[in-house]
């Protein structure tokens, strides 16, 4: 399968503006994720924000997040992801979408 | 007395046009948005049907934000190493009063805000609602912001907070939150000359191409989209989130693997990747549609599932629109009965089904389930791509076989039941017929 040689994640994440806010607009809950065997959010977030650890959970950042609400609706296991919008003026800026 | 008469939530094309038909009663609107502007949160699939605006601006077409106008419709369907395309040009689908656009959001939005505002509806930006207001009798009756002191009381609530609306989950109007009714689109919008762009799609003056794509998902249900604006291209893809999470590969990757396709990768290549967005999707139209209206709220646009994803017909912002028009009037009409009760609302419902927005869900309602079906999906683009194939290749010395014997071969070589062929035929019919 084609691999993605021109740009990198960071270098594609970076061409979009992010207002970050001070406080996060998603809370991960780690004991529920290291329960979970599927971690669907780390495949399907198009920002790639949810990494698992070694230890069976998951890092998170919330930064560059396009919040579109991926994360959540697949989440399978109930109240570990936490999601709402970013306090206003902050997030995502889209400009030539 | 409360803050304001009518509280629009989210400015988006529902929340702006139900802002601008309200504000023009001349009752007190107020429009909340949580981005910094109108429209910086939103994304799409490519292209506005305006006509849906004819109706609250007149001669819109001189003022919009537009990048092109589509007079190049396609739809591609793809294998991996085939390409079928009905390709569409009609040459008055560049003149008034047009059929559909290509713009950016942030953009489109931002106008149809400024609709709104000058139509005497109050813009405020950078607020974020964060939960309703309920009287004591359980009514909607404004919303709590993330402002201090950040209460916000209405006498109707109109909730266009878009696909995750927390409004209408709070309401409790939304039972379908399954992820199998939501897609995830993703884009990637790519700098190119617009010299180069009008000649790779053969375009001229604002003139504008459109290809949706299927068969460019591997095993998850979905399509692409490809289509132009004036000095970019956007490509993407849409991906039902079920599928995309229980695979091993990313939603960049998978469309790495659209635009590295042979019949893609020319129209793109040598471009600059500008921007990255994704959104979610309401998938299932009608199958997932919220209740519309409670005690002193009603619910429009994508926060509505008012998408429609018929496959052939992918419209979302005339939709937003529609809906938005719609929930404004039979807010303005339920104050002047004094009855903002889901009773006094129910104006919203009637419209909504009298005109384009609910007769075209309601009678599509099935297709977007088939359309995501394996068999729609994979099955009939190898299908149809392997027919076309066989009817293209010349065979000589052996003659060539009939229509009759290629489909019966191709069909046959698919593991297509007949059966599943006719009762999908049927349901196809039953939807478009």
């Amino acid at each position: 399968m084609t691999d993605y040689p021109s740009v990198s994640f960071e270098d594609r994440m970076e061409r979009t503006e992010f207002r970050v806010a001070e406080r996060a607009h998603i809370t991960v809950d780690g004991d529920s994720c290291r329960g979970c065997t599927t971690k669907a959010c780390v495949v399907a977030c198009p920002a790639n924000l949810f990494v698992p650890t070694s230890d069976g959970g998951i890092l998170f950042n919330y930064e560059q997040c396009f919040e579109c609400g991926t994360c959540y609706l697949v989440c399978n296991t109930e109240g570990a992801i936490t999601w709402t919008y970013p306090d206003g003026g902050h997030g995502v800026v889209f400009r030539r979408t | 007395m409360t803050d304001t008469d009518i509280l629009v939530v989210g400015a988006g094309p529902a929340g702006a046009a139900a802002a601008i038909a309200a504000a023009r009663s001349g009752l007190r609107v107020t429009l909340l948005e949580r981005g910094p502007f109108p429209g910086s949160k939103n994304m799409y699939g490519g292209v506005i049907y305006g006509r849906v605006l004819d109706g609250i601006i007149p001669r819109w077409w001189e003022e919009a934000p537009i990048q092109r106008w589509v007079t190049r419709r396609a739809t591609m369907v793809l294998t991996p190493t085939q390409a079928l395309t009905v390709d569409f040009r009609a040459d008055a689908w560049g003149e008034p009063p047009y059929n559909g656009a290509t713009a950016f959001r942030p953009d489109f939005d931002n106008w149809l805000a400024g609709h709104a505002v000058a139509a005497g509806a109050q813009l405020i930006c950078s607020t974020t609602a964060v939960g309703l207001l309920r009287d004591d009798t359980g009514a909607v009756c404004g919303v709590r912001t993330d402002r201090p002191d950040g209460d916000l009381s209405a006498r109707v609530v109109i909730a266009c907070d878009g696909v995750n609306s927390f409004l209408a989950k709070e309401a409790g109007l939304y039972p379908h939150t399954a992820a199998e009714h939501f897609t995830v689109g993703v884009k990637e919008t790519i700098a190119l000359p617009r010299a180069v762009i009008d000649e790779r799609f053969g375009l001229r003056g604002d003139h504008g191409a459109d290809y949706e794509i299927i068969g460019c998902t591997g095993d998850i249900p979905g399509g692409g989209f490809l289509y132009t604006n004036r000095d970019t291209v956007a490509v993407g893809l849409v991906l039902r989130l079920p599928e995309l999470a229980a695979q091993s590969r990313r939603p960049e990757e998978l469309l790495a693997d659209l635009k590295a396709h042979p019949a893609v990768q020319p129209l793109i290549e040598g471009g600059e990747l500008l921007e990255y967005s994704a959104h979610v999707i309401p998938e299932s139209g009608f199958e997932m549609m919220p209740e519309l209206t409670c005690d002193g709220m009603v619910v429009a646009g994508d926060a509505a599932a008012m998408c429609l994803a018929a496959g052939i017909w992918l419209e979302g912002v005339n939709f937003a629109i529609g809906s938005g028009i719609a929930a404004g009037r039979a807010a303005v009409e339920a104050m002047r009965l004094g009855d903002t009760s889901v009773v006094g609302l129910a104006g919203y419902r009637r419209r909504v089904e009298s005109d384009f927005v609910l007769t075209d869900h309601r009678k599509l309602a099935g297709i977007p389930e088939l359309i995501m079906s394996p068999r729609v999906q994979r099955s009939y683009p190898q299908l149809a791509a392997n027919v076309v194939e066989r009817i293209f290749t010349v065979t000589n010395p052996v003659p060539k076989p009939g229509f009759g014997r290629i489909v019966r071969d191709e069909l046959k070589a698919s593991g297509v039941r007949l059966g599943d062929l006719a009762r999908d035929a049927w349901r196809g019919m039953k939807g478009f017929g």
